[in-house]
């Protein structure tokens, strides 16, 4: 008896703050990276407009005497990105199925969720080797390694947030996230917003400012 | 003691239901349309009028909506408004500090190109 109790408390890891300390843990990761990631959109920012050839974004430019469409594709990525932001909405409500031990909310929203995290980093494979076949390598010219740096970036923390997500799915599916074991998914699901609210800013500092 | 205390907090900061979440949803939907379509009405230029209205002040509507749907996220989806405010300082002194590193990093490389021409990559 004495055990279990101990055992609950100890699933608790109470700071003297009053919050658990893998919650205070991921707030600070997370202020962290938007730092990582202001410094990436600070550069993207500094070297915008400041090429002498292209690939341009948003407008035609000559490849061997060639004119060239603009290089990004705003029906893509627009897709894409509503795709990721539907996919804030359905971790949440996987959590609201944790929290409330129900089974079938649960692993049908992360399922859900994963699916739309998988799909967007399709899109971004599938926009990078489209942009390399139109002759825009890393170090092209600014755009492109500005460009590359800061959403590859993001890609690469898409990734991660996706893995994060399979290994919840992966216990979940076990019977072992019972509504007082939630947190973990929340700290998954806190990334993974977070990876969100990133896009949120990148979308249309990149996509859609000239 | 401070944990049980902390435990009945965490009960008396209710998450938001399921419906809550799903308006926040359609709000950002909507708002990435709205997004999308000031895009597509300045570069297309049609409407003309609307276009001609929009052109000058496109980027302050883009970055506004983008703050919008940043705070909706952080403040709902990410249970900054009902998780306490500790939370939600470490949050925001975060974004203060990434809001000075990009301002910071435009003026500095600003200030670089004025005084060293040479440097601009566009000379």
């Amino acid at each position: 008896m004495a055990d279990t109790a101990h055992a609950h408390a100890d699933d608790h890891h109470y700071t003297a703050t009053g919050i658990d300390n893998r919650k205070l843990a991921i707030w600070t990761f997370i202020g962290s990276e938007c730092m990582f990631f202001a410094s990436l959109i600070g550069t993207y920012l500094v070297y915008k407009g400041r090429d002498v050839s292209g690939p341009m974004p948003h407008s035609t430019w000559l490849l061997k005497g060639v004119e060239q469409e603009q290089m990004l594709e705003i029906p893509l990525v627009t897709f894409g990105t509503a795709l990721l932001l539907f996919s804030s909405f359905f971790v949440v409500l996987a959590l609201n199925g944790a929290q409330r031990g129900n089974r079938k909310q649960l692993l049908g929203w992360l399922c859900a969720t994963i699916f739309c995290g998988m799909f967007f980093v399709g899109m971004q494979v599938f926009e990078f080797t489209h942009f390399a076949h139109r002759g825009m390598g890393y170090t092209t010219n600014l755009f492109s390694s500005t460009f590359y740096t800061l959403t590859g970036f993001h890609g690469t923390h898409v990734t991660i947030g996706l893995i994060w997500l399979l290994s919840v799915l992966a216990v979940a599916l076990r019977g072992k996230l019972p509504p007082e074991k939630s947190l973990n998914l929340e700290m998954a699901a806190l990334y993974w917003h977070f990876v969100d609210v990133v896009w949120i800013v990148i979308f249309p500092v990149v996509y859609l400012i000239r | 003691m401070h944990a049980s205390a902390t435990h009945a907090g965490d009960h008396a900061h209710e998450h938001p239901t399921w419906q809550t979440y799903t308006k926040i949803a359609l709000i950002l939907f909507a708002l990435t349309a709205l997004e999308v379509w000031s895009y597509d009405i300045v570069h297309r230029h049609s409407p003309a009028a609307l276009a001609v209205a929009l052109e000058p002040i496109v980027v302050e509507v883009l970055l506004l909506l983008s703050a919008v749907k940043f705070a909706l996220v952080a403040m709902f989806y990410m249970h900054l408004k009902s998780d306490g405010k500790l939370l939600a300082s470490i949050f925001s002194f975060s974004l203060l500090l990434a809001a000075v590193i990009v301002v910071g990093l435009m003026i500095i490389f600003s200030y670089l190109y004025h005084v060293h021409p040479t440097l601009n990559p566009l000379k």
